[in-house]
């Protein structure tokens, strides 16, 4: 097959024949003709949105190249040693092998403190690019059939990229890193029946031992990453498989997709990309100081600094270990249930992992919608979706605004109780205040995009007619233009069954229910634009209110004043 | 897509039967017409284009250099400001030369190489009826050939044996730690162990406590033990010396303070921070991780945050010599709360 290709094609010049030479040799050992045939022109589809997920890729990348510099250097063990670096003002402390190496790292290997801080900032970055990533996928309904089981792995490798970050936290042994294992000591041992348990295996015995700091750093430099690695390769060759989704555009449709081809476009601007990305790290990480572990000293169970920060992903279940009451601890029956720790640091964090991973699922079911979907939404289209997503941005940021509730104590000059109490309330409050807010936002967006859609834009030119009548004229859309607001679905709410039918048989619970879901999202609904009434708005000319459809303007009046 | 059904059709104006001729839905217009960028059309353009990469590249390799220079010329020698200079120039030398590569690339591709847009079409994931008739087929065969079904015992086997194999696995991670047994509940603390200055370890006199005053303290005898943090971080404690008339009477505890000197565990009920903030004013010790607050009035009941359980108070006497010393281990664990603790 393949040589018919190179027969076809003639090579003139030296160069021209090498490369042939190559191909040849590479497409008849592996198929190279049929790969490059099949990927190189492959079409990706382009917007801003879309390089979220790659710069979490790419930093993930830069955590593997520096991370490996960072292992020859690096000691993971917490024999203790007296420190003899160049640093004075820790000259004959006391510590252990990986906290003196962390500090050689830093004064004594040229570069060491660079690559320590591209590390630890990257490590930032590709958690902040994978939430805000898999925010722009909620919000744009990606996560739709088929790509159910793509999102599912996004959460994986999002709950991988926490663990693989707190591991890495605490390797340096310095005084943060061995308060932030306290806690988490703490947090194990709140764990009913085998809490306990848990705690002097992973410790390989009492707090802190001499076991966790090699423990953690095989699960740090080998599983964990290599888990991700794995996770990874599926998440991308799923990418694959189902084509990049597109935003709604004049001639994006369901059955196509719209881009720039792998060679030479893509390749160019992802690969410069990440580039970019490295560069942009490694310049941060030179100018922009992080993890100052010589500023505290070696992990001591006793001292502390007021004002400890975990890393920032860490810092929701920080905030939620504050803002508990201490109430619910009890014994029973000889043993102690301390639910005011385990609650806040376990089951919340769970049950948010388990939203995320059903949510795909429940929508599914609430819409019945079976079809795949490769166009994007725009959030504004969605309403119900769009408020549940920033209901839960705003009670994350309640939780992680709360682990900063002593630094804010001190900048604004209040009472550290108080606050706490306003975020107690406003972990409860201030998320249905978002959601509600958040979807009348959304319906009025939708509202003005009708309007836009049946008058055009305003001109500014106000007319006055021969019977004395002033209107301002309107400049209709173009057929692009117009497209974008008219494109997508409104779904319909389900009619919600009586409790029986009319037979006497009752009707199922989960039936209701879905039908009471299906209300709940889809009741509020502004529809797109139909032909029929732009050609009504245009009938009745450009400048006079559009009179609905029939039974809409009542409806449109009803839900106004529903919420 | 405008022929697709709305999956949950109510009535919709979009159901109603036609009118006249006007489209039920919009028809997508197709792609707009493509637009030349400058470079394009005009050479000039496209030649400055091409100066703006080659400048990019440049940058980068004055970049690279700039690092080797940077990283011979600037020695470290544990003091801040060679280690700032050090670190600042090769972050500077190598970010330069790696961002650049990455603008140019970047450049190219937007200014030089085509931006005309491709389609590509896309298939639904589902197979073909045909493809699924077969690979269903497939799948029964195989389940034929394997004799699995006819064979319920190999299955039954199969899978108890397939049940059992990974439980060795989970044995021999046995030995990870020794069983907690009630290690938790029992510190360094025991009749008659001097109080000492952490982390000196040197004992502290009674008379030396004056009203007012606060000292962080561990057993004298701490770097004696082979795991002295481990040590530690249960008997860590804080010493504090006020007017005995300030603290509430509990006949319980009578005798366990030394004229208004007392010892609480440093360990903070909740998840073990150390509760080292000590307001004089009012008493109060608060742990500086998540606020937990405790009042040594109130024999450091809890009063604000996330803990529930008052900080353990250590029993202390004077010894001949005038050193405190402790009159038994703490009477219950300190530190967090486990399931055992009862």
């Amino acid at each position: 097959m393949s040589t018919t290709g190179t027969n076809a094609y003639t090579p003139t010049s030296r160069t021209a024949r090498l490369s042939a030479g190559a191909a040849d040799y590479l497409d008849e050992r592996i198929g190279a003709a049929r790969l490059v045939k099949g990927f190189a022109r492959k079409v990706f589809p382009d917007h801003w949105s879309f390089m979220l997920g790659e710069v979490a890729l790419y930093s993930f990348i830069i955590l593997l190249i520096s991370g490996t510099f960072l292992t020859l250097f690096y000691v993971p063990s917490m024999t203790l040693v007296e420190y003899e670096g160049s640093y004075a003002p820790m000259y004959g402390v006391t510590m252990s092998e990986a906290y003196a190496s962390s500090l050689n790292l830093s004064f004594d290997i040229r570069g060491g403190l660079l690559m320590r801080q591209v590390h630890h900032w990257s490590a930032l970055i590709f958690v902040a690019a994978i939430v805000v990533h898999m925010l722009r996928v909620f919000f744009t309904g990606a996560f739709r059939k088929p790509r159910e089981f793509n999102w599912v792995l996004g959460v994986v490798l999002a709950v991988l990229a926490l663990a693989e970050g707190f591991t890495g936290y605490s390797l340096p042994d310095d005084l943060l890193s061995g308060n932030g294992l306290r806690i988490i000591e703490g947090v194990i041992l709140a764990i009913p029946v085998v809490g306990t348990y848990i705690v002097f295996f992973l410790f390989g015995g009492e707090f802190p031992g001499e076991s966790i700091i090699p423990r953690l750093y095989i699960l740090h430099v080998f599983v964990l990453p290599g888990l991700i690695l794995a996770v990874i390769a599926l998440h991308l060759a799923l990418v694959v498989a189902h084509k990049h989704t597109q935003y709604p555009g004049p001639g994006r449709t369901n059955d196509n997709v719209v881009g720039f081809p792998l060679l030479p476009v893509y390749a160019a601007k992802a690969g410069g990309f990440f580039f970019i990305v490295f560069g942009v790290i490694i310049l941060i990480s030179g100018l922009v100081s992080i993890n100052a572990i010589w500023n505290y000293g070696p992990y001591d169970p006793s001292p502390i600094s007021a004002g400890t920060q975990p890393d920032w992903y860490i810092g929701f279940v920080d905030g939620l270990l504050r803002l508990m009451p201490g109430q619910p601890e009890f014994t029973i029956a000889g043993f102690t249930l301390s639910l005011n720790v385990f609650l806040p640091s376990l089951v919340v964090p769970g049950l948010m992992v388990v939203a995320l991973l059903a949510y795909p699922f429940l929508e599914q079911w609430v819409t019945g919608d079976k079809r795949e979907h490769h166009l994007l939404d725009r959030p504004r289209n969605a309403p119900v979706r769009t408020g549940i997503g920033v209901m839960a941005i705003v009670s994350y940021c309640v939780m992680w605004a709360a682990a900063g509730n002593d630094l804010m104590a001190i900048a604004f000059g209040l009472s550290i109780n108080d606050l706490t109490w306003l975020l107690r309330f406003a972990f409860f409050v201030l998320p249905p205040v978002a959601f509600v807010v958040t979807k009348r936002i959304c319906l009025s967006l939708q509202r003005k995009d009708r309007e836009l859609a049946l008058h055009g834009h305003e001109t500014g030119r106000v007319v006055r007619t021969a019977d004395g009548e002033y209107f301002e004229v309107h400049e209709p859309l173009s057929e692009t233009e117009r497209w974008v607001l008219v494109q997508h679905e409104a779904y319909r709410p389900l009619a919600i069954p009586p409790k029986k039918h009319e037979d006497g048989r009752k009707v199922p619970a989960h039936e209701r229910l879905r039908a009471n879901l299906s209300n709940f999202f889809f009741e509020d609904r502004v529809e797109p634009v139909t032909p029929r009434e732009l050609e009504a708005a245009r009938h009745h000319g450009d400048h006079e209110a559009i009179e609905q459809p029939e039974g809409r303007e009542a409806e449109r009046r009803e839900l106004g004043s529903s919420v | 897509m405008s022929d697709i059904q709305l999956p949950n059709s109510g009535k919709s104006p979009a159901d109603e039967p036609d009118a006249g001729r006007t489209p039920v839905r919009f028809r997508n217009p197709g792609l707009p017409a493509h637009r030349h960028r400058q470079a394009d059309v005009d050479p000039r353009a496209a030649k400055r284009a091409e100066r703006q990469v080659l400048a990019m590249l440049g940058l980068s390799a004055v970049g690279s250099i700039f690092f080797i220079v940077a990283y011979f010329a600037f020695p470290l020698d544990g003091t801040f400001a060679t280690l700032q200079v050090s670190n600042i120039s090769l972050g500077l030398g190598l970010g330069a030369g790696i961002f650049f590569i990455g603008t140019a690339a970047v450049h190219l591709a937007k200014t030089l190489m085509p931006d005309t847009e491709m389609f590509d079409e896309r298939h639904p994931q589902r197979g073909t009826e045909a493809e699924r008739t077969d690979a269903a087929a497939i799948m029964v065969q195989g389940g034929q050939e394997s004799g699995l079904g006819r064979r319920p015992f190999i299955l039954g086997g199969l899978v108890g044996a397939a049940a059992l194999a990974p439980l060795p696995a989970v044995v021999l991670l046995r030995d990870l730690g020794p069983a907690p047994g009630d290690a938790l509940a029992h510190t360094l603390w025991d009749e008659g162990v001097r109080l000492a200055l952490d982390p000196s370890a040197e004992p502290i006199l009674a008379s030396d406590v004056t009203i007012g005053s606060v000292f962080h303290v561990i057993p004298e005898n701490l770097y004696e033990s082979d795991h002295f943090l481990d040590e530690k971080a249960k008997a860590a404690v804080l010493l504090m010396r006020v007017d005995p008339d300030v603290v509430d009477v509990r006949e319980d505890r009578a005798g366990w303070d030394v004229d208004g000197i007392y010892a609480y565990s440093k360990i903070c009920t909740h998840v073990g921070c150390p509760v080292a903030l000590y307001e004089q004013q009012t008493h109060h010790l608060l742990c500086p991780c998540h606020q937990s607050t405790f009042d040594l009035t109130q024999h450091c009941k809890v009063i604000f945050g996330p803990a529930k359980r008052a900080l353990p108070q250590l029993p202390i006497s004077v010894d001949d010599e005038g050193y405190l010393v402790a009159q038994s281990d703490f009477l219950e664990p300190p530190g967090p709360s486990y399931w055992e603790r009862g």
